[in-house]
């Protein structure tokens, strides 16, 4: 069999996973890393599954490579700082049957809190990076990385981006090769990382390093593509490699590295010989040029004219190297942004609405509710990591003490809570802070595009699982106060905060109620403003709510987004809205 | 050939994803190396979404630069005087007429412009489609993205078959029809 389609670098790799004999899969969602996953679960040959959080993930994927089967665990850059606690020791350990890590970086912050360069990962972790550039390569690569793995006794991650992960391009399907169980050999120096055993591995792994960068001089992974009528080089990577192509065409020859860890030595050494000036085009940080500048090679140009924030494209490339710029037009007037909302109905309106009108300091968290630090809500004071908004909130508490203990909260989704979040309600527990947690439970986690967690009842293939009961879990940690509120209800859950703020023991608030945009909630009919009753107050707006509109000085609801959710029905005092 | 550039844009959850997956499928049935590049994750939650479609022989970067779009195809208004700038000299630019106000207006710190297709025409080629309505007439204001995509098809020369398969290829089964009588729509346009 073989044929051609067009696949997301995600779904290339999905297949790259399959075609390669790939046997069990563990992975947490993460923008843009999320369809790897979603995708090989599609195929039943695969045993795939959603971890609670990254570190399981890739525990569970070492696991399942020491049990003989080949494994893939996948996550987001920030992702892999949470898996990193196994990552350096499976570089230690290796592997039985091969391991492959995907992480996908997201340059230009489309949907991320840092921009972080992975790489570093793997020059610290001592572990093989394959970097593809478009969706052919990613299932190529794959199949690649599993080879690498299971000859150099390896882990081996492939460092996804942002433009390589969600752009479609031109893929050839093969058949699956299935490979059996590899058999299983207890070997504690191998296996058991305590001082003894792991100082022979660490020998190991210096000397495996050296054979990869052997690999890497001669590997066809990565290629010197030579024009007749280069006036420089380029040494490039990833997608940086097809911006690089597009601008500069035939003025340049182009080393493109395939191998981002270990980088080669003299392959680089001899492609620089050739010309005068060598431009290194990598995104984010300029660790091909450091290295280059290591190895004695100094006619290269790179971070002084490339930046380390944000994306490189065709663009900036043909304007920094060869001086064009393109005309373009535009309109005389001043476009406002249109930045990204809660969606109308969406149930942490509600909730955040009541924590703006309480004027509380809110400690916050990673997923859609995130939002509420837009306007018109406004209702965030901290964003910074997975479950920090937890351990956060403690730590503000203990500097400032019982009073701002009455006047500060948490917030953090479901499956936010059960990646990381429990751990710092543990540490609020034992060492006994009067905080106040707020779950915002919308049975789903929602940012990355609706996947099951362990609190919604159903794992990836959508099959029956258990639901971890949160209100029994908090109480199980030591919280004594936990209560459930419908955001839905400003009044009530207005109320629900009150108390908990008030009271002298820490507590948790679920906040519950099902993302607006799952397909089994039913929805209420649209709401309609009436014009005589409506006195232009604007009460509904402060809501943010992006089905109302003012016209001519009276709201309106576009009932094409509206899903009578109502909270603008409670909110307003005239009984404008029906 | 040269690589020609189509760019989609639009606010998050107008259905961007679908367009420019129908379009990568009928170009790819013609022959050509396409490259599409989608927006996943924070963005689409009723931000502004833009998606790259590009073909030709062989193509290489999967995003769209300022003055590289041959074709911009738009289902808001103020989204598109927003990509203006990406539209090459001599482009065409197919934009739905329907407005969404941004939380800036929503909030009311500023203004929706006024008169932004009689702006947008005075600068480019504009073909100005209440595609909303169309949609509506044909069963679902969600059908608006493959209104505008039956608007595309009849400005260009892709044999029908082409897009039928497309539709059956994107479309789940039980919307099938209504995006049928969507794209007509948009095609007689």
């Amino acid at each position: 069999m073989s044929m051609k389609k067009l696949m997301l670098g995600n779904e290339a790799f999905a297949r790259g996973l399959y075609e390669a004999g790939c046997r069990v899969v563990s992975s947490y969602p993460g923008t843009p890393s999320t369809e790897i996953t979603e995708k090989v679960a599609e195929y039943d040959e695969v045993y795939a599954e959603w971890a609670p959080n990254e570190k399981v993930a890739m525990e569970t994927a070492l696991g399942v490579s020491i049990g003989g089967a080949r494994a893939f665990c996948g996550m987001k850059h920030v992702g892999l700082n949470v898996a990193a606690d196994p990552l350096y020791t499976a570089s230690y350990t290796g592997v039985n049957a091969g391991l492959v890590i995907a992480v996908a970086d997201d340059q230009g912050m489309h949907s991320s809190q840092n921009e972080q360069d992975s790489r570093h990962h793997a020059i610290a972790s001592k572990v093989p990076m394959l970097e593809p550039s478009d969706s052919g390569e990613c299932k190529e690569f794959v199949k690649r990385a599993f080879e690498i793995s299971e000859n150099f006794d390896t882990p081996v991650i492939v460092r996804m981006s942002t433009r390589v992960a969600h752009s479609q391009s031109v893929v050839e399907i093969s058949e699956r090769r299935e490979i059996g169980l590899k058999e299983y050999t207890k070997k504690p120096e191998k296996y058991v990382m305590m001082p003894a055993y792991a100082k022979g591995r660490h020998v190991f792994v210096e000397e495996r390093t050296e054979k990869l960068r052997e690999y890497a001089e001669t590997s066809p992974l990565n290629r010197a593509e030579i024009s007749e009528k280069a006036e420089f080089g380029v040494i490039t990577n990833g997608a940086a490699y097809q911006y690089t192509k597009e601008a500069l065409g035939e003025r340049a020859s182009v080393l493109k590295l395939g191998i981002v860890n270990p980088l080669p030595v003299e392959l680089i050494k001899d492609f620089c010989k050739k010309y005068k000036k060598i431009y290194i085009i990598e995104e984010l940080d300029g660790i091909i040029e450091s290295h280059c500048r290591n190895i004695g090679v100094n006619n290269v140009v790179g971070k002084e004219i490339f930046s380390c924030i944000g994306e490189i494209n065709q663009s900036v490339i043909a304007e920094k190297i060869l001086g064009r710029v393109n005309n373009f037009q535009q309109l005389d007037e001043n476009i406002p942004v249109r930045p990204p909302v809660m969606c109308a109905g969406c149930p942490h309106r509600g909730l955040f609405y009541c924590l703006k009108k309480l004027g509380v300091m809110v400690s916050g968290d990673i997923g859609c509710y995130t939002l509420g630090a837009s306007a018109p809500l406004s209702a965030m004071d901290t964003t910074i990591c997975m479950g920090a908004s937890v351990s956060g909130l403690h730590g503000f508490n203990k500097a400032r003490g019982a009073d701002s203990e009455h006047r500060s909260v948490a917030v953090i989704g479901d499956s936010t809570f059960i990646h990381s979040g429990i751990t710092g309600l543990v540490n609020i527990a034992y060492n006994n802070s009067n905080s106040t947690v707020i779950i915002l439970d919308n049975s789903i986690t929602g940012m990355t595009g609706h996947q099951q967690n362990p609190t919604t009842g159903k794992n990836l293939k959508g099959e029956p699982a258990y639901a971890v009961n949160l209100e029994e879990l908090c109480k199980a940690v030591g919280i004594k106060r936990v209560r459930v509120t419908d955001p839905y209800k400003l009044a009530e859950t207005e109320q629900v905060i009150r108390e908990e703020l008030e009271a002298d023991e820490a507590s948790v608030i679920i906040s519950r109620r099902p993302c607006a945009l799952l397909k089994y909630v039913k929805h209420s009919p649209a709401l309609k403003v009436s014009g005589e009753k409506c006195v232009g107050c604007k009460a509904c707006m402060k809501l943010g709510c992006p089905a109302i509109s003012i016209r001519n000085k009276k709201a309106v609801i576009d009932h094409t987004q509206c899903v009578g959710c109502g909270i603008c029905k409670e909110q307003c005092k005239f009984g404008a809205i029906e | 050939m040269e690589i020609k550039s189509i760019m989609i844009v639009g606010v998050g959850g107008q259905g961007s994803l679908l367009a420019s997956r129908l379009l990568g499928n009928v170009l790819l049935a013609q022959g050509y190396d396409v490259k599409v590049s989608e927006v996943h994750g924070m963005s689409q939650r009723g931000g502004s979404v833009v998606t790259y479609v590009k073909y030709g022989e062989k193509v290489y970067s999967p995003v769209i630069e300022k003055g590289e779009a041959d074709m911009i195809i738009s289902f808001e208004l103020l989204e598109s005087a927003r990509s203006l700038p990406y539209l090459k000299e001599g482009g065409k630019l197919i934009t739905s007429t329907q407005q969404i106000d941004p939380m800036p207006v929503i909030t009311g710190n500023m203004e929706y412009p006024e008169n932004l297709a009689e702006k947008l025409s005075e600068k480019a080629k504009v073909i100005a489609v209440d595609a909303l309505s169309l949609a509506e007439q044909a069963g679902s204001a969600k059908a608006s993205n493959v209104v505008l995509m039956g608007v595309l098809a009849s400005r260009t020369d892709y044999p029908e078959e082409l897009w039928q398969n497309a539709l059956k290829e994107c479309v789940p089964a039980k919307f099938l029809e209504l995006n049928k009588k969507a794209f007509e729509l948009g095609r007689s346009v």
